[in-house]
């Protein structure tokens, strides 16, 4: 009891330092005041907070220089990234009907249109992994497959995928300041096409960007805030295109006796599925579940089941 | 008393003739690839004619997430609001507005910042990153028939109330 209480009083004069320093320091954000007190409560760790801080400066003028065709060129480099470490799995059948079940996803979100449109991709991992680059390219794990036994289940995974996409989850992982040269040298070179020093300049900014969308997807995670924002995306999509949301509740129980502790994947950049699934269930409400065609799992067992 | 309502009264048939004006047509531009117009506010609407990047297009309604437009050569049809945006698109480098479109916000420059060309010197500077399969993924594409036979098939029935 003691104890708990000294650690009570440290964790009050941290705040109480960290508020002091801010006030010296001048902390430009209120959420950088807010993630540096739960860094010193112990509330969040240091990671948490620099991803919670990246989300919020990534609203910051910058980032809206990105244009649906810039997010394009930035999606097809973190793919290209994250296939230099997982292998495609090149099973025609799979990925054709992933992508009709991923593409119909897509097409009933609230952001339906990308520069290059929306495209899936299965990955020959044993891992529960997925990966939603900015503009639209998704890749999916054979693991993560399967975590899932129905069609409905599968499209929740889908949804939620779609829905990093749609909320721009991969751009706000940029690191502030990473765009502020490159877009400066753009300013400069405003209607000449780049070449040289300048070209070189862009390619670090780009390079440095595809960097920070990669590890932040493949190693460190997203607050679980955005995780908890993409699961409630992908109840409003699933709703909308009439497949049952619950289903996604389902998948997360799956996936929960699937996950090792120390595993590399969702075990690691993700929060638990049962925080997921305590969240769900306010974003879930009373809704009737739509009767299964047997049409459906015949053609989910069909393309999937020997996955 | 009079003169101030008479006054009053001038002022809100301005207020009125300038709403008349702002809810006339409005110029946007197709922000994506590829689009599509289609006969009905709906993915699974006929198409109508295929829409390129930089097209520019008269909204003349709005309907949920879909904005009814007209093309320069006079078709009309729908076109989900996610395709299109306020900026005017300026082509390429050589265009006389490109000058400013870097620049300001009521223009875009296509190709600006990240393009091909800055993804031709990523892949030159980091040749173990292999885009053959980014390609593929790309030429993986669904038709709307496919799309509203695989949910026909699935006896899936779409929310209409909550269609985008």
């Amino acid at each position: 009891m003691k104890t708990r209480q000294d650690n009570g009083w440290r964790g009050g004069w941290l705040v109480l330092t960290t508020c002091a320093a801010w006030l010296v320091s001048g902390c430009s954000t209120v959420t950088q005041v807010g993630t540096m007190v739960g860094q010193a409560t112990g509330v969040v760790s240091a990671d948490q907070a620099e991803s919670i801080n990246k989300s919020a400066a990534a609203v910051e003028k910058t980032f809206q220089d990105i244009t649906p065709e810039q997010e394009y060129y930035i999606g097809r480099a973190v793919t290209a990234t994250v296939l230099s470490t997982y292998k495609p799995f090149d099973h025609e059948k799979a990925n054709a009907y992933l992508n009709l079940l991923g593409q119909t996803v897509a097409q009933f979100s609230p952001k339906p249109e990308t520069f290059g449109g929306y495209h899936f991709l299965l990955l020959d991992s044993d891992e529960v992994n997925a990966f939603a680059a900015p503009g639209g390219l998704i890749t999916i794990s054979r693991g993560m497959v399967r975590c899932c036994q129905t069609e409905d289940e599968l499209v929740a995974v889908l949804a939620h995928e779609v829905s990093h996409v749609n909320l721009q989850h991969g751009l706000k992982a940029i690191k502030k300041g990473r765009l502020t040269s490159a877009l400066t040298t753009l300013g400069l070179a405003a209607g000449q096409t780049l070449a040289g020093s300048e070209l070189a300049q862009v390619t670090q900014a780009f390079e440095g960007s595809i960097s920070d969308i990669t590890t932040t997807m493949m190693n460190n995670g997203y607050a679980r805030t955005t995780e908890y924002e993409a699961d409630r995306g992908a109840v409003a999509i699933m709703k909308r295109l009439g497949y049952d949301p619950s289903a996604l509740v389902t998948m997360l129980e799956r996936m929960k006796t699937r996950l090792k502790p120390d595993g590399h994947d969702f075990a690691k950049t993700h929060p638990s599925p049962d925080a997921r699934i305590a969240e769900l269930r306010k974003a879930l409400g009373t809704f009737t579940p739509p009767p299964v065609a047997a049409a459906r799992q015949q053609r989910f067992e069909q393309a999937m089941g020997g996955i | 008393m009079k003169e101030r309502s008479q006054r009053w009264l001038s002022a809100s048939l301005l207020a009125v003739a300038t709403a008349v004006l702002a809810a006339g047509p409005v110029a946007m531009s197709v922000q994506v690839k590829n689009a599509q117009m289609r006969a009905t506010p709906s993915f699974l609407g006929a198409m109508v004619a295929p829409l390129n990047y930089g097209d520019r297009l008269q909204v003349v309604e709005q309907q949920g997430d879909w904005a009814k437009v007209t093309t320069p050569d006079g078709k009309t049809g729908w076109v989900h609001n996610s395709a299109l945006t306020k900026k005017k698109i300026a082509m390429s480098a050589g265009d006389a507005s490109a000058q400013t479109a870097a620049s300001t916000d009521e223009m875009a420059l296509a190709g600006k910042g990240f393009n091909a060309a800055v993804e031709a010197d990523f892949r030159a500077r980091n040749q173990q990153v292999d885009f053959t399969w980014v390609d593929r993924m790309e030429r993986l594409k669904v038709t709307p028939e496919q799309m509203e036979k695989f949910l026909k098939e699935g006896g899936i029935v779409v929310n209409e109330g909550g269609k985008p």
